[in-house]
């Protein structure tokens, strides 16, 4: 009897390598999760969802998804590799493969790389090469196999970070003793928000007008409520295939724009998780031909915009009197407030305006269970005294190396003087 | 499933030894790849072991119509990643009943230098970076480009992620796994700074094996496109104006230059480069004088000029490669239709056999 080889359970039966519970996500898996063509979404949209894939026209087969989805396994040992880096912009980021002998466990057994820094902004002309260094690694959703995904940092053929290389400096952070030995933990909410190819619209809004007011989207379901959940879904499943540590996803308070959490993470690995989630939600966007914005005020007027809140804790403060060192390192951001600011995302300002659950960027301002303040203590910590705290200033945009590195130093390596330490504890209410 | 997929996908294996082999060539324009099936008794991994075939090269522009036969030479197997099972691609070349290779046939004089005792013995390397550009099917314009417009311009899309940045990536993809699965020492992609524009490096690989691979990657493509409604364009200008051509960069090394040493081996090889520059350019691809311009990463068509990590330069040498003493260099020179048997034969004749 002839047999037929289907994609699918052909990588069921291949599944023979180490360290894989789940099989991966196969095209035909993809095309029932993503958006199916010409399906209308939302009462009034006139957004058309493509498969990015191309729409075969022999209309009879496709033969593209059999070679995508190809377990080259039994033939080679060879893996794909793909290198992925942070562009000039400081939020672009950028990709190309390479191929591997054999697959790999950690990332110092992969080869250094380079790439023509001249076509990301980050390097001249007549001395283009910025070399690529391999962090961590991660399994390709997309490729599946033993294939996977290395995130990067760029440096000079000199061996120095270039100016747009955060992670460096963070690294060093997290290397100080002081900061390793209070093994700091980072829980990030990303927000995003998703918008129509062709206009820079958001998905699911009538063009040319508005949908009804904010109200109904927050973790809504419904044809007129929810836009886009299989981009959601099917991140979070590759997330979790890729191994990258996603805890939670809902739908936003404003319609196309949704949230997902990445943590607990310890130290430099927060920043790790979040770039690749990153660039695995920007592969999916392009696939189901949708636009990923991580603009922090996607659009003006009474509509929310999007933030990247970060909750943090030390050892100490998820000890037994854990809310008195809580407290002392608001006093610390308290008097840092600018320098977080700065470093909190462009366009921030557009953002924290003190509505639409935000404090203005002017003011530094905390409370418990307070949605409006800068730093957010949950009523949980409050009762249990120990736990963490939520900085809710950085934008959706903000640079997760940066904003964790900066976290980690203001709270445990940086001093203010007595003088100001007492001016800000008065002024903040605070008994430490 | 329907019926055709079905038995597209049927695996022979369990009913019959027999085997398909598609025999591919290349047509009389030097860049139009053609090919046929045969049946085979039995699997085959020596293309010594594979019959000779011919066809009919009046309807390929090979010959004329009452002398039409041209025998096909099978040279290199592959697996074929659209069959698969035991079913091969045979890359072949073409010949005149008497025996002659016809004019369009480039691989017999390259085959004739890498068997040349010299050159064998220097084990020349290469690593090819064919760049490409999808089209849409219905209009010559780029597939993701808005008809009768542009794109945003250059910037966002060299490595690109994102359904505003990189078009068509499924067919890249399927392609890396179709090299790999074939045989083809596929070493990388990329997304190109045009948009819709994207590149595979194959390498390295060695003397003629390069040319091989290179072609069948080349057909690998086109049947992918094939399936995906989309053209495959090797024009090494597509666009006009401020938009990126499309290249076939050589990395090329000898074992001297790979040895300690290598860089005073590299420069005199460069500087041999530099005295047959108009020869190697004319060899180079049709239409490359539209690309070279001198902007867009390329050095002036007119210009023959080196440098270290230097994209605007003809031929570019590496920094690792500076630092260590011993390496490879780019001659960034050759069009995205460059025939690879030509360009990797005459860079091993001219710093290899050439004395100036």
């Amino acid at each position: 009897m002839a047999q037929i080889l289907a994609p699918s359970t052909q990588w069921q039966m291949r599944i023979t390598k180490p360290s894989q519970n789940a099989s991966p996500i196969t095209s035909k898996m993809w095309s029932s999760l993503v958006l199916r063509p010409n399906k209308k979404v939302g009462a009034t949209s006139s957004a058309k969802f493509r498969v990015m894939a191309i729409k075969s026209d022999n209309s009879t087969i496709n033969r593209l998804e059999q070679l995508l989805n190809l377990d080259v396994s039994p033939y080679t040992d060879k893996i794909i590799a793909e290198y992925i880096w942070i562009g000039g912009t400081g939020i672009d980021v950028r990709s190309k493969s390479r191929t591997i002998p054999r697959p790999v466990e950690h990332p110092s057994e992969l080869p250094k790389w380079n790439y023509d820094g001249s076509s990301t902004g980050q390097a001249p002309g007549e001395d283009s090469e910025v070399i690529l260094y391999p962090q961590a690694i991660f399994k390709d959703p997309f490729r599946g196999g033993n294939n996977i995904l290395v995130i990067c940092d760029s440096y000079t053929p000199q061996g120095e970070p270039i100016p747009t290389n955060k992670r460096h400096k963070a690294a060093e952070i997290f290397s100080n003793p002081k900061v390793q030995a209070e093994v700091p933990w980072y829980g990030i909410e990303q927000e995003y928000t998703l918008l129509q190819t062709n206009v820079k619209w958001p998905l699911g809004w009538p063009t040319g007008g508005y949908p009804g007011p904010q109200g109904p989207y927050y973790c809504g379901a419904g044809a007129d409520k929810s836009f886009g959940r299989d981009i959601s879904d099917a991140h979070y499943k590759a997330c979790l295939y890729a191994g990258i540590n996603i805890s939670g996803t809902n739908g936003e308070v404003m319609p196309g724009q949704w949230e997902y959490q990445v943590g607990p993470s310890v130290g430099i690995e927060a920043g790790d998780h979040i770039w690749c989630s990153r660039y695995i939600l920007e592969r999916i966007t392009e696939q189901a031909g949708v636009v990923l914005s991580l603009d922090p005020k996607p659009i003006e007027g009474d509509w929310n915009g999007a933030g990247c809140h970060t909750n943090y804790s030390t050892k100490s403060m998820r000890e037994d009197g854990g809310f008195e060192v809580i407290k002392k390192a608001i006093l610390n951001l308290s008097l840092r407030h600018v320098d977080h600011i700065s470093a909190y995302g462009e366009g921030n300002e557009r953002r924290l305006t003190g509505k639409h659950e935000t404090a203005s960027i002017d003011t530094f301002s905390w409370g418990v269970a307070n949605r409006g303040c800068s730093i957010r203590v949950g009523r949980d910590t409050e009762k249990n005294g120990k736990g963490y705290l939520e900085d809710r200033r950085p934008a959706s945009n903000m640079d997760p190396y940066v904003v964790t590195g900066l976290l980690a130093e203001t709270t445990l390596l940086w001093e203010p003087t007595l003088e100001a330490e007492a001016l800000a504890a008065q002024k903040l209410a605070l008994k430490v | 499933m329907t019926i055709i997929s079905d038995l597209i996908n049927l695996n022979l294996s369990d009913v019959t030894d027999k085997v398909i082999a598609e025999y591919v060539w290349i047509g009389g324009s030097g860049l139009d790849l053609r090919s046929k099936a045969r049946t085979l008794p039995e699997p085959v991994n020596d293309p010594s072991k594979l019959p000779k075939w011919n066809y009919d090269g009046s309807s390929t522009g090979q010959a004329p119509g009452q002398d039409s036969e041209v025998i096909l030479c099978p040279q290199a197997i592959f697996r074929d990643p659209f069959r698969r099972g035991e079913n091969i691609l045979v890359m072949c070349d073409a010949y005149t009943p008497a025996g002659e290779p016809i004019p369009t046939n480039k691989r017999h004089g390259a085959a004739q230098i890498f068997n040349n005792p010299e050159v064998a013995a220097e084990e020349p390397w290469y690593g090819i970076e064919q760049e490409y550009t999808l089209m849409q099917k219905e209009v010559n314009w780029p597939v993701g480009w808005p008809v009768g417009g542009y794109p945003g311009p250059q910037g966002p899309y060299y490595c690109g992620v994102g359904a505003d940045k990189a078009f068509a990536r499924d067919v890249v993809d399927s392609h890396y796994k179709a090299c790999l699965y074939a045989g083809i020492n596929i070493s990388g992609v990329n997304g190109e700074v045009m948009p819709a524009q994207w590149e595979f490096q194959v390498g390295p690989a060695v003397g003629i094996t390069a040319g091989d691979q290179l072609w069948i990657a080349r057909y690998i493509l086109e049947r992918i496109t094939e399936a995906a409604g989309v053209r495959l364009s090797l024009d090494p200008k597509p666009v006009t104006g401020d938009w990126n051509g499309a290249g076939a960069h050589t990395n090329y090394s000898t074992k001297s230059m790979r040895n300690d040493g290598g860089y005073e081996v590299i420069k005199t090889a460069i500087e041999k480069l530099g005295k047959r520059h108009s020869e190697h350019i004319a060899a180079y691809g049709e239409g490359n004088e539209r690309r070279l311009t001198g902007k867009h990463e390329t050095a002036n068509i007119k210009t023959f000029l080196w440098g270290v990590a230097n994209r605007g330069a003809s031929v570019r040498v590496g920094r690792d490669t500076e630092k260590e003493g011993k390496g490879y260099f780019e001659d960034r020179r050759p069009a995205s239709n460059m025939d690879p048997y030509v360009v990797t034969s005459m860079i091993a004749e001219t710093t290899i056999l050439w004395k100036p």
